[in-house]
């Protein structure tokens, strides 16, 4: 503990690039995979093909994953966010499709009856009733993003992980605790904000927003 | 109005072909509650689904205020057409006013004219706006949920409306409630509605007329009177079962049974409409007791008297209509399931 009360700001700076890093990565995951997931529900027989794929990029320990892509996409931030992404990409893509298909069919059948296009199902009520199903997917990626984003400080893009390597190298227990207590701090806190959002966003509760 | 031309649905799934619906063709008149009934799987829902498309026909027409559906728009014909399903279909996320008013939101309806249209329909079905139209739908019981259902349907002021068995999943006393309510709201708003159900007496009640299917077929098409008095085959009076002789008292009028006075008919004796039901005219003879006469002197309109009821015929015809059937129906060709005893299974 005596680093971290020796070096708060260096932890801070550390940790501030961690969450940078997780941030640039749920952003293109999220982007990618909910519409991927989408797209599923409408065309079934993607499925089999992408969630194989995505959950053999899930099986491929990340150091490797990191290995194998340094001579396509070179040493640094550019490589660690896409394998990050890649890693991100099954949870959300199986809970949005899972999110989807597990709506009532009485009320899917309802929005259809009312007269409601394509689009409008999609965004008047699909995606709304779903999101509670894909946000325990995108936490689900933050919490497994935070821990593999501090392997990705091997390849120079700073991070918590910088002080776990940092200690190993210089058998200095103290910054490896550091850095996996702040690591560790970091996933649950997203963790907890994100069911905290997720809370919010849900809207057939009490908590009436009034008329739209 | 709606016509259904010769209309068939074949669902081919793993190399098996089903008749879901097969050569139906029937009619739907202006301002008409006509409903489809039969067991499970007789193909009435499907039947219903087909009028707004939510099933596509693999053959003959359905036409829809002169349209052939299939030439329309989807998305329009089903905005056009109101729609209330089991269990109410409500969106979760939806307050009960936003939920009321999705089509005209979907026709793009000012704000305000969505939220007065709402309120004005919730009052109509029961729900007073001010304490209804802010909750969402979890905090209604299913009653109140269903009739939420309703007013949605009646949102956008269609002249159609579908009701796939609109009340089929609430307890029966609440049936029993919204079922006399939507006798109410039909007879000020005069929809033609389409009503799927497989309740037996809810079919009495609602119904102008009645349209029994079995096996994807039509069995029987008539008034509510027609299929207890003419049924059409053994299949028709097991479905109606074992209240068939007291509902057709309920459909039999005085002025059906009285005849032309003869000689002999005394000129005294109680003078009862001939509207009324023999049910009715019975209880009126028990409430006023003795009655000078031998028989009903049946009244019309203005209240002349258009014949006479002995009352040996009355009994002649409660006793042939009550009695057990000499030669009644085959007890196997009962339809499977036991709809009819309009509790939930």
């Amino acid at each position: 503990m005596d680093y971290l009360r020796e070096h708060p700001d260096r932890v801070w700076e550390l940790t501030r690039q961690h969450v940078e890093l997780v941030a640039v990565t749920m952003f293109f995951a999220i982007l990618i995979g909910v519409p991927l997931g989408i797209v599923i529900t409408r065309l079934r027989w993607l499925e089999g093909p992408v969630i194989g794929t995505t959950g053999a990029l899930y099986t491929v320990p990340s150091l490797a994953l990191f290995a194998m892509m340094i001579p396509y996409t070179g040493l640094g931030r550019r490589t660690v966010v896409i394998a990050l992404t890649l890693y991100s990409l099954l949870a959300i893509i199986r809970n949005t499709v899972a999110g989807i298909d597990g709506l009532p069919a009485a009320t899917l059948d309802a929005a259809r009856g009312m007269g409601m296009t394509g689009t409008q199902r999609l965004v008047m009520v699909e995606l709304p009733l779903a999101l509670p199903v894909i946000m325990a997917g995108v936490r689900l990626s933050v919490v497994a993003a935070i821990g593999i984003a501090t392997i990705a400080a091997l390849m120079g893009v700073g991070g918590l992980g910088r002080l776990i390597f940092d200690g190993i190298s210089r058998l200095d227990s103290d910054r490896i605790i550091a850095g996996a207590l702040a690591a560790s701090v970091l996933a649950l806190g997203a963790d907890w904000s994100l069911a905290l959002l997720g809370d919010l966003l849900r809207k057939d509760t009490r908590a009436s927003r009034g008329w739209r | 109005m709606i016509t259904l031309e010769h209309v068939s649905k074949v669902f081919t799934s793993g190399g098996q072909t089903v008749r879901a619906v097969d050569d139906v063709s029937l009619e739907v008149g202006a301002g008409e509650l006509v409903v489809l009934i039969g067991p499970s799987g007789s193909g009435k829902t499907t039947t219903m689904r087909m009028i707004n498309r939510l099933e596509t026909p693999t053959g003959g027409r359905i036409i829809v205020d002169g349209r052939d559906v299939l030439t329309l728009d989807v998305v329009e014909l089903r905005r056009r057409l109101g729609y209330v399903i089991q269990q109410g279909g409500l969106f979760p996320h939806f307050t009960v006013a936003d939920n009321v008013a999705v089509v005209p939101r979907l026709l793009g309806w000012p704000r305000r004219k969505r939220r007065e249209r709402a309120e004005e329909l919730l009052a109509l079905v029961g729900l007073p706006p001010e304490r209804f139209a802010d909750r969402f739908p979890r905090q209604l019981s299913g009653g109140q949920q269903q009739r939420v259902g309703v007013a949605r349907a009646l949102a956008a002021d269609p002249p159609i409306i579908l009701m796939d068995e609109p009340f089929g999943a609430v307890d029966p006393i609440t049936r029993k409630q919204l079922q006399r309510e939507l006798r109410r709201i039909q007879a000020t708003v005069r929809k033609t509605i389409v009503f799927v159900t497989h309740d037996i007496a809810e079919a009495f009640l609602l119904g102008d007329r009645i349209v029994l299917m079995s096996e994807g077929r039509v069995v029987q098409d008539g008034t509510p009177a027609d299929l207890l008095r003419h049924p059409a085959d053994p299949f028709v009076t097991a479905f109606i079962g074992e209240d068939r002789g007291m509902r057709a008292l309920h459909y039999t009028s005085l002025a059906e049974l009285a005849a032309p006075a003869g000689e002999d008919a005394p000129s005294d004796g109680l003078a009862l409409p001939g509207t009324m039901t023999v049910l009715e005219a019975t209880r009126e003879l028990g409430l006023r007791g003795a009655t000078a006469g031998d028989g009903i002197w049946v009244t019309g309109d203005a209240g002349e008297r258009i014949g006479h009821l002995p009352f040996h015929r009355l009994a002649a015809v409660l006793g042939e209509t009550l009695a057990p059937e000499q030669s009644g129906p085959d007890p196997s060709a009962s339809p499977e399931g036991e709809p009819s005893d309009g509790l939930p299974a």
